[in-house]
Formats: structure tokens, C-alpha cells, sequence
């Protein structure tokens, strides 16, 4: 295992700026997970570090030592790729052995049948161990190749939305599979995904792209409660953060001129009159779509609430987020 | 119209498809039929008109094919001990006796090993190229992929006395290196961008989850680029294959001894005591099989070369 750190790095292709002097480390140990919306370079950064492209400028440093001039194999990382890639010609057993089986590692024989039993056992794919890549779900493929960065031991492992397939349930599973495999071996762990439960249960850190721009790194902690702009803010929260005009209600700061308010952010009973627009039953949470001065807001309510649409109720920010006219928070 | 399919042609459809295509085959393997009736027939039957559609079946002309003969008068055959084997029986009964081996073997074994070295090699640089032409930044690379395909937009004969004198000069006349040589500098530009094509459909994915596995780029083509794209390796090897193996014109123009092919040698054979029409014809028809064999043998990915381009996944 081991500690790898981005040092301005910087990639572009032609004239898209996929990453602009990102410097960031990931701890030895932890489990850092990246957010960012569609293009923001979450894939060029694990790309980077794997040493599938190399930075226009910057630096990659794995254990304090900078690995530009190594190859992805002597780099000794691990990738499960967005588009899943079983190599087609192979069985799954092979597919999991393949890196086993490298010129690196050498594994003996009986070695790759048990760690390839093993973490076949953990991803639900032993009954399919003897079937041809490319006959799987897609679900099963994802899995396969999670299992194929599992059976090793890197350096770090990458995983670039290594879940997005699966079913809830099955993805439920398994984040808490990957994330005890993580905790026992004190593995390392960059983690791309867009889903906020995997982001705030597994990560140890969390870093948020935007355009390219690291904009924020660290605790999920820190950024759910202390986001530095109305963009990291809108990356976390279900549901998401509602954004107003600061003057709707009253006590904004100066420069103030949007407040985000999360649904723990609202008082109901005292405060503005809102109108109820949609109540939505979830099961496990309520959601109240409300109307407050032609501005919608989604909130949070009792299970097992009697309001309905047309009813009224009292709202009033409490400990609300406030950004300036840029988008920076200030409050 | 409840049956209505977009894709499954009507039965109207595949009567009409089945009737051209019958129709089709029976015009391009009559030839063929011919060659191959002609070789079992006797001299006489091979030229008469109207031509014999059922005739007694004799292996004269594939004997004829693999020996020389003298002609002897009936008293010496007479007097001569019987004859030791069917084939001897066979010239026996035509009034002459085998002088010796004719040169076919010999002939018929240049053509296997000029054609398959060729091809081999034709393969093996064209699929390591092609795979640098895909996957590289090659300066230049448009002008240097027009440049390996311009080497054809000439009939290669056209070019024939610079490459008969460089060929004397460098002492590679008659030689089966020679001819290996220059089979392959034909076919290279065919191989190159037939297999570039295969390569390019092959998802970059493949190889740098390998490189991340611990292997080097080499090992990443060989392990995992090549097995998929041996469809396009089969079929660029049948091109290949079936181009120095039928080449007639180089092979007259430069070989005569040692490394002489089968096509020119089988004309040879008319001269050989009259018009030995059964010989030629049996010379024929042993020379289709191989290229036959190894079609037979990799048709299934052939059929799936000539489509590619269409849905291949
Ligand atoms: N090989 C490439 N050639 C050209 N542009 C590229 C290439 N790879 C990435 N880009 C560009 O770089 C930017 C960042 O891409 P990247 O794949 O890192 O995004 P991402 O954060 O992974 O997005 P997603 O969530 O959709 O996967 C995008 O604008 C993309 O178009
Ligand atoms: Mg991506």
C-alpha cells in the first residue's frame, strides 16, 4: 500500500483542459473518494495516476517518488475502468487470474485458484467462474472486473464508478464489502462515483473536480456541512440543495445573494407562509415540495405526515448556507 | 402481414436470392468441374467432340503428371518382365515405360513453400505494422499508409525488368528466398491495411487494462490484441495465400530451376509428347488443394473477414 499524491498536474486534450493543476494526496490507508459532474476529470486524474496518460505538466509522486518515467505495470496499480473491459476472448476464471498470471507477479497455480475462488466468493460470481466473458449481465462484468483489480495487492486501487450497474441491493452489498476489504488490508482507495451514499459512507476523504479544478478536499463531514461554494454544496445532499435569492428571507449577510438551505437547514411552523405542492412517500423519508414566493423548495418531513397539497405551512432558514454573487460561500 | 418482419426476408425474397445464387455457382464451378473430369480421363476421351460428359475413369494423366516415358515397340514390351506396380501397368498399356520422375513434386513443393513463406511473412510484418499505423503517433502517418497502398495501384508486372536486374544483380533469380521476397513486398501493402482495420475495431480498453496488469506493451498485443484479431489475421492470410500461390508472371519471368513454381511448370507438361491434356488437368487440380485445404480450414473466419466493416462484435 501506499500514499500517491498529484502535484499540479495538468492534462489537456487539444483545446479541453481535462485537469488544471490539481495537487492533491491520498493518504496511505485511505479511501478517497472524487465528485465532480460529467467531464470534470475524475477519469483523466485516475488515468494520471495509473500512467495511462501522462500529465503535460506536474508531477505524479507514488511513496514520495515521482513515477512519470514508469510504466502502468511498474507502477503496481490496480484499475477497474468506467467501460468495464473483460478481456472477450477469456473465460471469467482467466480474466481473473490475467493479472496474476502477469510477468510481475507470477503467481504460482495453486495461489491464483484460491485467490480467484476467493474473491469470486465476495463479488457473488462463483457460479460463473467457467463462463466466457462475453456472455455475462452487464452487472456480472462489472463484477469480474472489480475482481480482476481485487486478486492483487497494489500500490492503490483506482475505481472509476465500479457500482453504476448493479442493483441497489447488489451495490448496497458490496459497498460494504469493498469498504471492509479496504479497512482489513488498509488498503489505498481513489474512488470515482455519483452516488452520495457511497461517497459519504466508504470515503475517509472526499475530493470535488470542477472543470478540472480541484475545489475542495476533505472529511465527507467537512464537505457536506462546510462547502466552500454553491458548487461543492449542490454536489451532496438528497434531496438537493435548495438554492434562493438571499433576500427572500430576511438576516442574509452582506455580499449575500443566494442562500442554499438543506432540509435540516428549514424550521417548519414559524417563519414565511409556503403553499404544499406534492407530498412524496418514499417509505423511509417524506418529501415536501413546497412553493414559497413562486421559489420551489424540497424538504424533508414527518413519515407520516397529514399535510397535502394546498395546505400551508411556516418556514424559516435555520443556520442556512450563504455565497456571494460568484458562488463562493461566505456564511 | 402478421408475420411482418424487417429483417427476415420473405420466402419470395430467399426463392429469388436461392435461384441467383444456384445459378451463379453453376456457372463458376463448371470450370472447375471440367479441370477436374479432365485429369481422369484418357487421352483421346479428353479431346473428343462432343465432349464426354460419362466416360471410363482412368488415372492415366495423374500418372502422365508425375513421370516421364519413352516409347517403346510392342516386341520390347513384350520381352520386358511384367510390371512391378499399377502405374507401370498403366504406361505399360499406352506402349511406353517410365523413363523416370518428372519434376512436379519437386515444382509442386517450391509453390508450398514459396506460398505459405510469403504469406507467413506477409502476415507477420503486416500485423506488427498495422498495429503501430493504429495505435501510434507515427509522423506522417497518412502519407506513409498512401504510400504502402500506392505500391499497388500499378499492375506489379508493369515494374518486372528493374525487379528481374536488381534480382540478377543481387543473385536472388531462382532463388526461394528471392521469390519469398518479392510475393511479400506485393502482398505487404493488402496485409497492412486489411489488418489495420481489424485493429482499429479493437477497443484500446483491452490493451491498458493489460498494461495496468502488470504486462509490457508487447505482451498486451500478444496476449490480448492478436487472439482478437484473428479473424482478420485468417483472412488476410487466405489473400495473401491465394495471390502467391496463382502468380504466374514473376514466377515465369524468374525462376526456371530450383525454385520454380507449379503455374509455370504445368504448361510445360503440354509439350511433353503431344498434348497430354489429363496430365495438365490432374496438374490442376492437385495444385487447387491446398489453397482449398486452408480455405476449407479458416472459412469461418474468412466469412466473418469479408463482412467486417458490417455488425461484428
Ligand atoms: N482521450 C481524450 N481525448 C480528448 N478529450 C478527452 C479525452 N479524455 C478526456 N477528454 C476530455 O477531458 C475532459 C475530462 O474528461 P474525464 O473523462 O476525465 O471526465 P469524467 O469526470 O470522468 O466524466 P464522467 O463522469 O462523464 O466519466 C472532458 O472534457 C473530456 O471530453
Ligand atoms: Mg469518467
Amino acid at each position: 500500500m501506499a500514499e500517491v499524491s498529484l502535484r499540479k498536474a495538468s492534462k489537456s486534450f487539444g483545446k479541453d483542459i481535462a485537469l488544471a493543476d490539481v495537487t492533491m494526496t491520498v493518504p496511505d490507508g485511505s479511501f478517497v473518494v472524487l465528485l465532480g459532474p460529467t467531464g470534470a476529470g475524475k477519469t483523466t486524474t485516475l488515468r494520471l495516476i495509473s500512467g495511462l496518460e501522462r500529465p503535460d505538466s506536474g508531477d505524479i509522486l507514488i511513496n514520495g517518488r515521482s513515477v512519470l518515467g514508469a510504466t502502468p505495470a511498474q507502477r503496481d496499480v490496480a484499475m477497474v475502468f468506467q467501460q468495464y473491459s473483460l478481456y472477450p476472448h477469456m473465460s471469467v476464471r482467466d480474466n481473473l487470474a490475467f493479472p496474476l498470471r502477469s510477468p510481475i507477479l507470477k503467481t504460482p497455480e495453486d495461489e491464483i485458484r484460491r485467490k480467484v475462488a476467493e474473491v469470486a466468493e465476495v463479488l457473488r460470481i462463483s457460479g460463473k467462474l467457467d463462463n466466457k466473458a462475453t456472455t455475462l449481465s452487464g452487472g456480472e462484468m462489472q463484477r469480474v472486473s472489480i475482481g480482476r483489480a481485487l486478486v492483487r495487492n497494489p500500490s492503490i486501487y483506482l475505481m472509476d464508478e465500479p457500482l453504476s450497474s448493479l442493483d441497489a441491493k447488489l451495490r448496497a452489498d458490496l459497498r460494504v464489502e469493498l469498504k471492509s476489504i479496504q479497512a482489513d488490508l488498509g488498503a489505498t482507495f481513489l474512488y470515482v462515483t455519483h452516488d452520495q451514499i457511497e461517497a459519504m459512507t466508504m470515503a475517509t476523504h472526499i475530493g470535488v473536480l470542477d472543470r478540472g479544478r480541484l475545489v475542495q478536499f476533505g472529511s465527507p463531514r467537512d464537505i457536506y456541512e462546510n462547502p466552500v461554494s454553491l458548487y461543492v454544496a449542490s454536489r451532496l445532499g438528497i434531496p438537493r440543495l435548495n438554492v434562493l435569492p438571499a433576500s427572500v428571507f430576511g438576516g442574509a449577510p452582506y455580499g449575500a445573494m443566494t442562500i442554499g438551505l438543506r432540509p435540516e437547514h428549514i424550521s417548519q411552523g414559524v417563519g414565511k407562509p409556503a403553499s404544499v405542492t406534492r407530498v412524496e412517500h418514499l417509505g423511509d423519508q417524506t418529501r415536501l415540495h413546497l412553493s414559497l414566493e413562486g421559489h420551489d423548495i424540497v424538504t424533508l418531513t414527518d413519515v407520516h405526515t397529514g399535510l397535502e397539497p394546498g395546505d400551508h405551512i411556516a418556514i424559516q432558514p435555520h443556520n442556512p448556507l450563504f455565497f456571494d454573487a460568484g458562488g463562493a460561500r461566505i456564511a | 402481414m402478421s408475420s411482418y418482419s424487417i429483417t427476415a426476408p420473405s420466402s419470395r425474397q430467399k426463392w429469388i436470392a436461392g435461384t441467383i445464387v444456384i445459378l451463379y455457382a453453376l456457372i463458376t464451378i463448371t470450370p472447375l468441374v471440367w479441370i477436374i473430369a479432365t485429369g481422369f480421363k484418357s487421352g483421346p476421351d479428353s479431346i473428343s467432340y462432343p465432349p464426354k460428359v460419362l466416360f471410363q475413369p482412368t488415372l492415366e494423366g495423374y500418372v502422365n503428371l508425375f513421370t516421364t516415358r519413352t516409347r517403346a515397340n510392342a516386341e520390347d514390351l513384350a520381352a520386358m518382365p511384367p510390371p512391378e506396380t499399377w502405374y507401370e501397368q498403366v504406361v505399360r498399356d499406352n506402349g511406353m515405360v517410365i523413363a523416370g520422375p518428372s519434376r512436379y513434386g519437386e515444382r509442386f513443393l517450391n509453390s508450398v513453400i514459396i506460398g505459405f513463406g510469403s504469406t507467413f511473412l506477409s502476415v507477420f510484418l503486416g500485423t506488427l505494422a498495422a498495429y503501430a499505423f493504429s495505435r501510434f503517433k507515427i509522423p506522417l502517418k497518412d502519407d506513409l499508409l498512401f504510400f504502402i497502398l500506392s505500391t499497388r495501384m500499378m499492375p506489379p508486372i508493369a515494374v518486372a525488368i528493374p525487379i528481374f536486374l536488381m534480382f540478377r544483380t543481387l543473385g536472388l533469380s531462382d532463388t526461394h528466398l528471392g521469390m519469398i521476397l518479392l510475393y511479400t513486398a506485393v502482398n505487404i501493402s493488402l496485409a497492412v491495411w486489411l489488418l489495420k482495420g481489424f485493429i482499429d475495431e479493437i477497443p484500446r480498453e483491452y490493451e491498458e487494462a493489460a498494461l495496468i496488469d502488470g504486462y509490457t506493451r508487447f505482451q498486451a498485443f500478444y496476449k490480448v490484441v492478436l487472439p482478437q484479431a484473428a479473424t482478420g489475421i485468417a483472412s488476410t492470410a487466405i489473400f495473401c495465400l491465394i495471390f502467391a500461390w496463382n502468380e504466374y508472371a514473376f514466377a515465369v519471368l524468374l525462376t526456371s530451376g530450383t525454385a520454380q513454381t507449379a503455374p509455370p511448370f504445368i504448361p510445360t507438361i503440354i509439350g511433353v509428347g503431344g498434348k497430354d491434356w489429363p496430365a495438365v488437368a490432374a496438374g490442376a487440380t492437385l495444385f487447387l488443394l491446398p489453397v482449398m485445404v486452408f480455405t476449407i480450414l479458416l472459412r469461418k473466419h474468412l466469412l466473418r473477414g469479408i463482412t467486417f466493416g458490417a455488425v461484428r462484435k
